[in-house]
């Protein structure tokens, strides 16, 4: 195995295009280290990439943020206008493994790791964060919920890697919010989880909505038919009975010990629905 | 496999050692630098027992590769005494018995500690969520909580 700290975004590319090899790229290394030691991968190529500049940065840019791919969740914890913005996004991020792990593991991590249940992702897509792709021909922006293409899989091509999310500006009346259901209080893996990302009119009128469910199909799944359910609305039931709906005719879940199909299903929309209702309370909705 | 020469500080000094790609940083603090502190439980960041402060951040160490912390900063639990004088947190958990076989008590011990430099005076909640990727498969918790409580009420009027 080879360990390799690159001096550029390009050198980086570079390497990871020229491996023959199986590669992994290191940014807070919770998953990849476990890969590791647990020997269900043997890198032959190991790219750190923590150091390089912009890597480890929350910046402000057009009203919104750009989250540095090597970020830990401790940090936009602690990051107060980020929290404030974008509260569920960090509620996703903030129930990543226990206090130990939340001090290395990041967004872009727990993205292209692919796992239908990583908990910032959802939170990640319902928000329209966009990732910005370095690789061989240069960058891209990319839609998040196009990164993921199955367990453990992404649509990142031969020496592409992921530098930074960007979270767009919020207007004044919005709100977002991630929930995802687990057997116990803390330390799990989502059995199923949603996400709402909510924007209001003057009068609590939902004028834009995002839902994405995780851990019941997979990949964690935008539901656009959901967030189309709530437009219009002052979230109510008859509103909510459609968005709940439309998240369940989404589910495709996995049945086992965790969690029956049945189970997944009906828990991502109950989800679903108490995540609109608590990101229509931080929108300044009322009802 | 190529080795690496690595020059960290450890416990405010600096240490220099030569690692192979694998190894993590738990294996050289363990068998490079004989700092048998921090144990090895899981290996896979699920208890909490190797937990050691990287650059100001709570971590387990058994998820760092030791390569990675060229330039950076470690605290161990070997640094936590000051001398023969014990940490307050150290000293209540012996006095208060909260704990039994002993492995996963540094672990603890390092993870309260970076608790309690944020939040001096955190509710029991609070510590139940700090220490929930700290296993300990014999007290039960309660004592630990209890003596975190008391280390903390101890510090705040020192």
């Amino acid at each position: 195995m080879k360990y390799v700290k690159p001096e550029s975004l390009h050198a980086a590319s570079v390497l990871l295009s020229e491996e023959p090899g199986t590669t992994r790229i290191l940014a807070g290394g919770t998953d990849v280290l476990v890969q590791l030691r647990s020997e269900v991968v043997e890198p032959d190529l190991i790219v750190d990439l923590k150091h390089l500049e912009g890597f480890g940065d929350i910046t402000s840019e057009d009203g919104g943020f750009r989250i540095g791919a090597g970020v830990p969740s401790a940090e936009m914890y602690e990051h107060k206008a980020l929290h404030a913005a974008w509260p569920g996004v960090i509620e996703g991020a903030e129930l990543i493994g226990s206090t130990q792990i939340q001090g290395r593991c990041t967004m872009v991590g727990n993205l292209c790791n692919g796992s239908p249940a990583g908990d910032s992702v959802p939170g990640m897509v319902a928000a329209g964060a966009v990732v910005r792709v370095h690789g061989p021909d240069g960058e891209r922006d990319v839609p998040v919920e196009e990164i993921p293409t199955g367990p453990g899989k992404t649509s990142l091509a031969k020496g592409e890697f992921i530098t930074s999310i960007f979270l767009p500006a919020r207007p004044e009346r919005s709100g977002d919010a991630y929930l995802r259901f687990i057997p116990r209080t803390e330390m799990d893996i989502a059995v199923s989880s949603a996400a709402a990302n909510l924007e209001l009119d003057t009068d609590g009128t939902v004028t834009s909505a995002r839902v994405a469910v995780g851990a019941v199909a997979p990949t964690v799944r935008l539901v656009e038919e959901a967030g189309t359910a709530l437009v219009g609305s002052k979230l109510d039931d008859t509103a909510i009975a459609n968005m709940m709906a439309a998240v369940e005719a989404a589910c495709s879940p996995i049945d086992d010990k965790r969690g029956t199909v049945e189970f997944r299903t009906k828990t991502a929309g109950v989800l679903a629905k108490r995540a609109a209702h608590i990101a229509y309370e931080r929108a300044g909705g009322s009802k | 496999m190529k080795n690496f020469h690595i020059n960290t500080t450890v416990n405010g000094d600096e240490a220099e050692f030569i690692c192979e790609p694998d190894e993590t940083l738990l294996d050289v603090l363990r068998n490079r630098l004989g700092m048998t502190g921090s144990k090895e439980g899981c290996g896979t960041g699920d208890c909490g027992a190797c937990s050691v402060i990287l650059n100001d951040r709570l971590v387990c160490s058994c998820l760092v590769l030791a390569a990675e912390a060229e330039g950076g900063k470690v605290d161990t639990i070997e640094g936590m005494a000051d001398g023969d004088k014990l940490h307050p947190l150290q000293k209540v958990f012996i006095e208060k018995a909260a704990l039994q076989c002993g492995v996963c008590t540094p672990g603890i011990l390092v993870a309260a500690k970076a608790l309690l430099e944020k939040n001096p005076d955190p509710s029991e909640t609070e510590i139940r969520y700090w220490l929930a990727g700290n296993l300990c498969r014999c007290t039960g918790y309660d004592k630990i909580i209890k003596a975190v409580q008391d280390a903390a009420a101890e510090m705040r009027s020192a």
